[in-house]
């Protein structure tokens, strides 16, 4: 029971403009059945001071991650969350989130390790539907227990470990951290120093295009024409290249593996999710400092 | 051994968030986050007199005051999207704020780590509180206290 797809123009020239939708459209569709919204946010606290009304909460690093292995939940820890939040496999699944969605990318990304059939992202995020002034909700809603079938994740598709990352080097890779986090200048992210490593630098081979280069100002999306100078002509990326992107924890990179997945429609793109906290602390794997790949 | 140094408004905030489980105590950062007093006006219209923390996650300003008694009056200023932020402030804020500032200097920076917070929010998170209070405590310093 899918709902319609946003026919927006800006969308139609996207590879899968089934997978994103606008605020307008989520506006307009909040209250049909087979929807459930819901809000991922790098902030834990900002669902509660307010959220698109009968959103529920995907907290990505209570609820998307094992509690004890660095990994995502299992087929039965998923069933069992997508279960309580009222979600079944059938239903069509938007997120959004803050900070130019990387978190609602990140969810998004989980979600499709488990073939989530209909996941769809919302252009903007929480920025966008708060800068327009629409209705918030500080209600966490009721939503009756769903009965979602345990589906075992699948990682070979569009996730990479880094064994077949080692087995990957001199296919295109696309380092999306910063500038300074990339030529090994920096050793985290600025003002994320938890999330360091040992040493600097990037994944030989690697070539450095920031995320947010993919984002306007609004948080939304670039065009598609916009995108393709980016990856295809800057990048040299080509339509049937097998590519690997990554950042410091992979959720980033789940914003940079949206675009080219969904938007620009790469048929074989990973995200490597252990991305610098594990290659920069790995002992005996290459790495390369400065600006050159 | 960190918990004794802390002062009886601190300690009793840490004592309720000990007091509660995960999902209260979120709610309980939430309050804090809404308690969090605005700006007064001559801060609020010289915003130039803060001091930036860049170490949080999210915007965040504060100031520090010596009064002549020698207690200290804090003051912060976070964007309304950034609860957890605002949340931390609030805490330092309601423990601190008015105390004597041989008192504010004496609380351990590793208090952070007694709210039960950990698996709730990043670390960097729990360190950009720490930073707070460490700027707090240099202004306090600075300003000749002690």
């Amino acid at each position: 029971m899918a709902l319609p797809y946003d026919h927006a123009a800006k969308f139609q020239e996207y590879a899968h403009p089934e997978m994103i939708v606008s605020t307008e459209w989520v506006a307009e569709h909040l209250d049909d059945p087979g929807l459930v919204v819901a809000e991922s946010d790098e902030d834990v606290l900002l669902y509660e001071i307010g959220h698109i009304p009968g959103a529920v909460k995907l907290d990505w690093h209570t609820e998307l991650n094992d509690p004890a292995t660095r990994d995502y939940v299992d087929g039965a820890g998923f069933a069992r969350l997508m279960s309580e939040k009222g979600i079944s496999r059938d239903t069509t699944l938007v997120l959004y989130g803050d900070r130019n969605n990387w978190w609602a990318a990140y969810a998004l990304w989980v979600c499709s390790l488990f073939g989530h059939p209909d996941l769809r992202l919302m252009d903007g995020g929480r920025a966008k539907w708060i800068a327009e002034n629409r209705p918030v909700s500080t209600e966490t809603p009721e939503r009756k227990r769903a009965d979602y079938p345990v589906i075992e994740r699948d990682d070979t598709r569009i996730r990479a470990f880094r064994e077949e990352v080692l087995g990957h080097l001199g296919k295109p890779l696309i380092d999306v951290r910063s500038p300074g986090e990339y030529t090994g200048e920096l050793l985290h992210m600025p003002d994320y120093p938890q999330e360091g490593a040992v040493r600097g630098g990037h994944i030989p081979g690697a070539r450095n295009v920031p995320w947010a280069r993919a984002a306007a100002e609004d948080a939304t999306f670039r065009s598609r024409a916009e995108l393709e100078a980016i990856y295809r002509d800057e990048a040299g990326l080509r339509p049937d290249d097998d590519v690997v992107v990554y950042c410091r924890i992979g959720e980033r990179s789940s914003h940079t593996w949206f675009v080219l997945q969904h938007l620009l429609g790469y048929p074989h793109v990973r995200n490597y999710d252990g991305s610098w906290t594990e290659w920069g602390n790995t002992v005996r794997v290459p790495i390369t400092r400065g600006d050159k790949p | 051994m960190t918990a004794a140094t802390l002062n009886p408004r601190l300690q009793e905030i840490v004592d309720d968030f000990a007091a509660v489980g995960d999902k209260d105590r979120l709610q309980l950062l939430l309050e804090f986050s809404e308690e969090l007093p605005g700006l007064p006006e001559r801060y609020a219209e010289h915003h130039g007199l803060l001091e930036p923390v860049p170490e949080c996650q999210s915007p965040l300003f504060l100031a520090v005051e010596l009064s002549e008694d020698g207690t200290v009056r804090l003051f912060f200023d976070a964007p309304r999207e950034a609860p957890t932020t605002r949340g931390f402030a609030g805490i330092l804020h309601a423990g601190l704020d008015g105390m004597p500032a041989d008192e504010v200097l004496a609380t351990p920076t590793e208090f952070t780590g007694q709210l039960g917070l950990q698996d709730l929010v990043s670390p960097l998170r729990l360190r950009g509180m720490a930073a707070m209070l460490g700027r707090i405590k240099r202004q306090i310093r600075e300003k000749g206290a002690c």
